[in-house]
């Protein structure tokens, strides 16, 4: 029988009280616990996601654009499958200034492909939407046409929080080589530091 | 409502759980008294409450918060639970023209839970900047005074360092100092260069088990609590203890609002709301310890007053709330292209610097009175919410390239954070707001705050060195800041280092201080303050440890008060 989550937690806390004057738990029981809630947690993911603020159009944009800033490549998946656009809905859901600014911004961007274009952004060619997105992905192209101010804004904005959610996500981790948030004996100190 | 009373008169009644009110709740119930512990928030309970080795992916919020609050500057999701930069129901108010932040925490154990575990003495000098450079005032009691209770502290709780025979910086009991990681060994050969000090940091962090407690096991998480208890909280480490001994009654949910005073003028009791009914709750006691945090204590004694103390307990000084301080901060950082040459490796260590640069131009003359110390920290730690802005900002872009960079830069930069002394000035203090409340109904406190040169001049010097630093480490410093505006060269806002010290200072004389060198009330003798309200002078140590020394060496002296039935 497998052993649940509490049992484990009430067991540890036991041990605590009887074994020390002090609520200390043996090391390896709680690495032991820390792996039990990770187990439990991972069974519940993987189901389709509702978007909680964007618009069934909305969100598609929105997980095009994160795919745009970053796309899974030959080194690793993408901001997508990082669940870079869940995470950007679920704080946006939260926060007012973020849903006029991504809200807004979506929007302002699906108007300016129409004005181009003659449609939205999804349906804008390729070529069509690397061209408005290289507009809007540079601060000093504000120079030479003001009118991309607000789309440069919320682009940066995106970008960041595309950022935020690709990188903190496993493949996001592991991507970047992060190696830790574990138990280690003694700490190694560091390896020999190659000469600039 | 009718106001209920409890019967019981207990010896001390202790009002907070953090550094000072564990530690002397350890101190008095182990010296055979028995102690009413009053904390305002919940109870805690590690394994439940602590978010130790969560990955950001574990979280729906990645670390960010609802709506993304750590991305506005406030904690994060990580962090050990209850200590917030803004408790909802608890306001406060910064006067206009002034700007002060005010990190609170409502949990037993108080921002313990939270705090660096930076453990710094006190220098002898510290004690007595007044004969030494004629601003502020001296404490009235040395360093020699204190350097025994330091040993307690250090001995029982665990701090790591070395011995290095530094004036500024005088050493403690430690147990040996973890290996330095990458960063810190860049720095400490720019360092080396340039002549400024960089020796391993002192934390309380263990890395031997000690007393009952296991050795830190290197996940680079304090500031989340830690489940093993390897770094020191007052929750898990002092008041324990004291519960063991069978003398300690915990009252938590406990919100204090008044001390109530008895025709002799002594205090009888603490009137407090229980914050889970709502009902006036009093505990009577022989002697009352505050120790709620200085600006709370502060907050309680202005508020209580009475016809005997019209200005509030403890008050006759008008000192009460005055010679506010915190730390002066300035922060900054660099890019250090060797660093992308780094193999990937586990950089996490203990939470916290395992090297630290203390005060080291304390036998020169400077461009500004008092001292610094600067942490700093950097390197392949855990990816989190925030981390990719600058460089987002910078790169601009989109798609691969972008995602490379990203790749490229990390663990790269290293921050340097100076922490310098302030000398204190009238135009910091807190007093209580003429027309707001919290939502138990007590009066809330108004900050004032404003800098004076001397601490500018620090917050350009901190700037100036680091930049030095980076560049002399090969790096290439990122930080701009401007001597105009409302942070000169970076300096943070009152309160931001959450340092805030001195609302009811000791001294020799009633009539300049609130309290006596054993933290005990000119005006009212079986009254105690035993927190960070005490200090007399912020010197650039982070006062946690003085704060816990100066408790038991106060809380030695009720028990021999106590033993000569003074009490």
């Amino acid at each position: 029988m497998p052993i649940s989550r509490r049992d484990i937690l009430k067991s540890l806390t036991l041990t605590a009280i009887t074994g020390s004057v002090l609520r200390v738990i043996p090391l390896e029981a709680a690495e032991y616990a820390h792996r039990m809630v990770r187990a439990a947690k991972a069974a519940a993911e993987n189901q389709m996601y509702t978007p909680k603020f964007f618009s069934a159009h909305s969100y598609k944009t929105l997980q095009a654009l994160c795919q745009t800033i970053i796309p899974s490549d030959e080194e690793a998946k993408g901001a997508i499958e990082a669940g870079a656009p869940e995470f950007i809905d679920l704080i946006t859901s939260e926060n007012k200034d973020y849903q006029v600014a991504l809200g807004g911004g979506l929007m302002w961007l699906d108007n300016t492909c129409i004005d181009r274009y003659g449609s939205v952004y999804l349906d804008c060619t390729p070529q069509q939407q690397k061209e408005i997105l290289d507009l809007i992905a540079y601060r000093n192209n504000a120079k030479h046409d003001p009118s991309l101010g607000q789309g440069i804004e919320f682009f940066g904005f995106l970008r960041k929080l595309t950022a935020d959610g690709f990188f903190t996500s496993e493949i996001g981790i592991e991507y970047l080589g992060y190696i830790g948030n574990t138990y280690v004996k003694e700490f190694p100190g560091c390896p020999p530091v190659p000469e600039a | 409502m009718q106001v209920k009373r409890t019967p019981k008169t207990y010896e001390v009644c202790i009002i907070g759980s953090g550094a000072s009110g564990g530690t002397a709740a350890k101190v008095l119930t182990e010296g055979g008294l028995s102690v009413a512990l009053l904390e305002a928030g919940p109870p805690l309970v590690p394994e439940r409450d602590y978010k130790e080795h969560v990955w950001p992916y574990d979280l729906p919020h990645r670390g960010a918060g609802v709506g993304g609050r750590a991305r506005q500057g406030l904690e994060d999701e990580f962090l050990a639970p209850n200590g917030a930069w803004e408790i909802e129901g608890e306001p406060y108010v910064s006067a206009p023209g002034s700007k002060f932040r005010w990190f609170r925490s409502r949990i037993v154990g108080g921002r313990t839970n939270h705090w660096g575990r930076i453990a710094l003495r006190m220098a002898p000098v510290d004690f007595k900047v007044r004969s030494h450079d004629g601003m502020g005032d001296d404490w009235p009691v040395s360093y020699a005074e204190v350097a025994p209770y330091y040993d307690k502290v250090e001995s029982y709780i665990g701090v790591f360092g070395t011995r290095e025979n530094i004036p500024s910086a005088p050493d403690g009991i430690f147990l040996p100092p973890p290996k330095p990681r990458c960063t810190e060994t860049i720095i400490k050969k720019a360092c080396d260069h340039l002549n400024i000090l960089c020796i391993p940091s002192r934390l309380a962090i263990l890395t031997q088990p000690h007393n009952g407690r296991p050795a830190c096991h290197y996940c680079a998480q304090c500031g989340r609590g830690c489940i093993t208890a390897s770094n020191f909280s007052s929750s898990q480490v002092m008041i324990p203890p004291a519960e063991k001994t069978g003398r300690l009654t915990l009252i938590t949910g406990a919100m204090a609002r008044e001390l109530v005073v008895n025709k002799d003028g002594k205090v009888e009791a603490v009137s407090y709301v229980d914050t889970a009914t709502h009902e006036e709750k009093r505990i009577h006691a022989r002697a009352f310890i505050v120790a709620a945090s200085a600006c709370e204590s502060a907050r309680l004694l202005l508020n209580s007053k009475s016809t005997l103390f019209p200005d509030g307990l403890a008050n006759s000084s008008g000192v009460v709330g005055r010679n506010l301080m915190d730390t002066v901060g300035s922060d900054g950082g660099g890019y250090f292209p060797a660093l992308e040459k780094m193999p990937a490796h586990n950089h996490d260590g203990v939470g916290g610097m395992h090297m630290y640069l203390p005060w080291w131009k304390f036998d020169r003359k400077n461009e500004f009175l008092r001292g610094y110390h600067t942490e700093f920290g950097g390197g392949r730690g855990m990816p989190g919410v925030g981390d990719y802005d600058d460089l987002c900002d910078d790169f601009e872009g989109y798609g691969s390239a972008l995602k490379r960079e990203c790749k490229k830069k990390y663990g790269t930069y290293i921050g340097f954070a100076g922490r310098g002394e302030m000398i204190p000035n009238e135009n910091c203090y807190c007093e209580i707001d003429p027309s707001a409340v919290d939502q138990w109904g007590i009066p809330v406190l108004r900050f004032h705050w404003k800098w004076s040169d001397n601490e500018i001049k620090m917050a350009k010097d901190m700037q100036d060195t680091y930049r030095e630093i980076v560049e002399a480490a090969g790096g290439v410093y990122l930080t701009a800041t401007s001597p105009d505006g409302p942070n000169p060269y970076g300096i943070a806002d009152g309160g931001v280092i959450i340092h805030e010290v001195g609302t009811a200072r000791m001294g020799e004389h009633a009539a300049t201080s609130a309290l006596n060198q054993y933290c005990q009330a000119h005006d009212v003798k079986n009254l105690f303050v035993t927190d960070g309200a005490s200090f007399v002078t912020n010197a650039d140590k982070n006062p946690t440890l003085t704060i816990m020394a100066l408790t038991w060496r106060a809380s030695d002296y009720l028990l021999d008060q106590a033993k000569k039935g003074n009490l």
